[in-house]
């Protein structure tokens, strides 16, 4: 096995290792203890969560270093950090840092307007977002060992996450059934890598763990977007701006792994309080939406 | 491309032949809480072995064998209270249920786990979570394997935020080692490997286990 695969499948094994479980924003290491006791997969330290940054506004940058190093000694699980969408500093820095995975993530304000980081030559694993197959295989292409479908974060409103989700699978399913000369065109169409292109053409599935982000409140939503054919979702303002975060989260773990039970379902949604109060991202500007940032 | 170490045509069945009792009577259940799971069943189909997943106490009972498959074992815990499965599996490995244990897996059956957690206690080791460092400290490493281990070449073997043994009990088996570490042990109907024998091309992990099945099973 050369180098750089054997690389890879160390990015991509330790997204395996997280399927099926729930990866959870946290802005403190009392959070991130929560999380880790409720049964979260692992957690994404940041200085705001979504929610907070659609409110206050301002530049949304890297979490401060002493807070992520604050949360790593806190716990067990693997700890994820953001960085700007193009800031090669930032995700140096959170290499250096010995984060577990980087999240090169649209909720914060976008480093550069063109390009994302080349993720080939880190070490440490990358996370995107993506609206679309085309995007997901963008970012592949550039060493993303995990996707995540963007949602629209902060909003509480699962609608987006449903519309990326939906969008992701039915550009594995097309590949399906074009024909094999027909690839070429349909990556041009999608601006994706032909040779992914004709991975996924192959194989019916993304090549690196395809996980739901964005918008997900309720046991429910992480029962929806399992459904839809994720393999695991981030929960970034649901938990800790809903009433009762500990119930909550104990209950959106617990329904990543039931989520074809409805019965447990049943079980597992009562009693929580009140959800995130969120937003209808049908009202927000196309500023006004992360999901838009990087392409 | 490089993927072609994870990826195999489905179904595709290794040279290696299992008896008929295997085949059709054993169930083989993997436990499907959080982690590495599918990946787990994906080589079981390769040899040709169905597994089912097993999520509840209900599912528990139906197999005659379980998989611990690699994940977070903090979170695996926390998923197996609310249906009390973690008592279900300790009584049931007890009364001889054979398992596979990967990573997260071997840290759920250990005697003592450091940082303290909950543990099954079926396979007497100790073991340390995480004692390898964090991500980038993730490895694909050679292993050494003792006159004991009567496998195939297990090949190069995946580490992912591995656990360390740091105590192996009498009447457990070491198969293979990383350096001084013993990596892959033994003791009667139990496996358990530290690494990740489900992330690379090779079943020989799994078929051991088979065997040690087909063992336990005479």
């Amino acid at each position: 096995m050369q180098n750089h695969d054997k690389k890879f499948q160390i990015k991509v094994g330790l997204a395996e290792m997280l399927k099926g479980g729930v990866i959870m924003d946290v802005t403190t290491a009392d959070q991130a203890k929560i999380a880790e006791d409720a049964g979260a997969a692992a957690v994404m330290a940041l200085e705001r969560v979504p929610a907070d940054i659609r409110v206050q506004g301002g530049v949304a940058r890297m979490a401060a270093l002493e807070k992520i190093q604050e949360i790593q000694e806190t716990v067990q699980i693997p700890v994820m950090a953001k960085c700007r969408i193009g800031h090669i500093a930032e995700a140096r820095m959170l290499q250096a840092l010995e984060v577990d995975f980087v999240d090169e993530s649209e909720v914060l304000t976008p480093a550069d307007d063109e390009n994302h980081v080349n993720k080939h030559g880190f070490d440490v694993p990358f996370v995107c977002g993506c609206r679309n197959l085309g995007e997901a295989l963008r970012r592949i292409g550039e060493g993303a060992a995990m996707i995540r479908t963007k949602g629209e974060a902060g909003s509480g409103d699962i609608v987006e996450g449903v519309r990326h989700m939906r969008a992701v699978q039915r550009g594995i399913r097309t590949l399906g059934i074009l024909d094999q000369h027909e690839l070429m065109a349909y990556a041009k169409e999608i601006q994706a890598p032909y040779e992914w292109v004709c991975w996924v053409a192959e194989h019916g599935r993304l090549p690196v763990p395809n996980f739901a982000a964005g918008g997900i409140a309720t046991p429910a939503d992480a029962a929806l977007v399992m459904e839809l054919g994720a393999e695991s979702v981030f929960v970034g303002s649901g938990i800790f701006k809903a009433n009762d975060p500990d119930r909550r989260a104990k209950a959106i773990v617990q329904a990543v792994t039931h989520w074809q039970d409805p019965s447990k379902l049943l079980e597992i949604s009562k009693g929580l309080g009140e959800a995130m109060s969120g937003l209808d991202s049908g009202k927000l500007t196309t500023e006004e939406m992360l999901s838009r940032r990087g392409w | 491309m490089f993927f072609g170490w994870r990826v195999q045509a489905p179904d595709q069945k290794a040279g290696f032949e299992f008896p008929k009792m295997l085949k059709d009577q054993h169930v083989i259940g993997v436990l499907a809480l959080q982690g590495a799971f599918e990946a787990h069943r994906g080589v079981f189909r390769r040899l040709g072995v169905s597994s089912v997943l097993v999520r509840t106490a209900n599912e528990l009972e139906a197999v005659d064998a379980l998989l611990l498959p690699g994940g977070e074992s903090s979170a695996m815990l926390r998923l197996m209270e609310p249906q009390e499965l973690f008592v279900r599996i300790r009584k049931r490995i007890d009364s001889g249920l054979p398992v596979l244990a990967t990573c997260a897996g071997v840290i759920l059956l250990a005697k003592k786990v450091t940082p303290h957690q909950q543990s099954l206690g079926a396979l007497d080791v100790d073991i340390e979570r995480n004692a390898y460092g964090r991500q980038v400290f993730s490895s694909v490493e050679a292993l050494h394997f003792s006159p004991q281990y009567q496998g195939d070449n297990a090949g190069e073997a995946v580490f992912i935020r591995a656990p360390r043994v740091t105590r192996v009990g009498e009447g457990v088996e070491t198969l293979a080692w990383r350096g001084d570490d013993p990596v892959l042990l033994r003791s009667p109907g139990i496996l358990a490997a530290t690494f990740h024998p489900e992330l690379g091309k090779g079943t020989v992990i799994h078929e051991l286990f088979l065997r040690e099945i087909e063992r336990q099973g005479r």
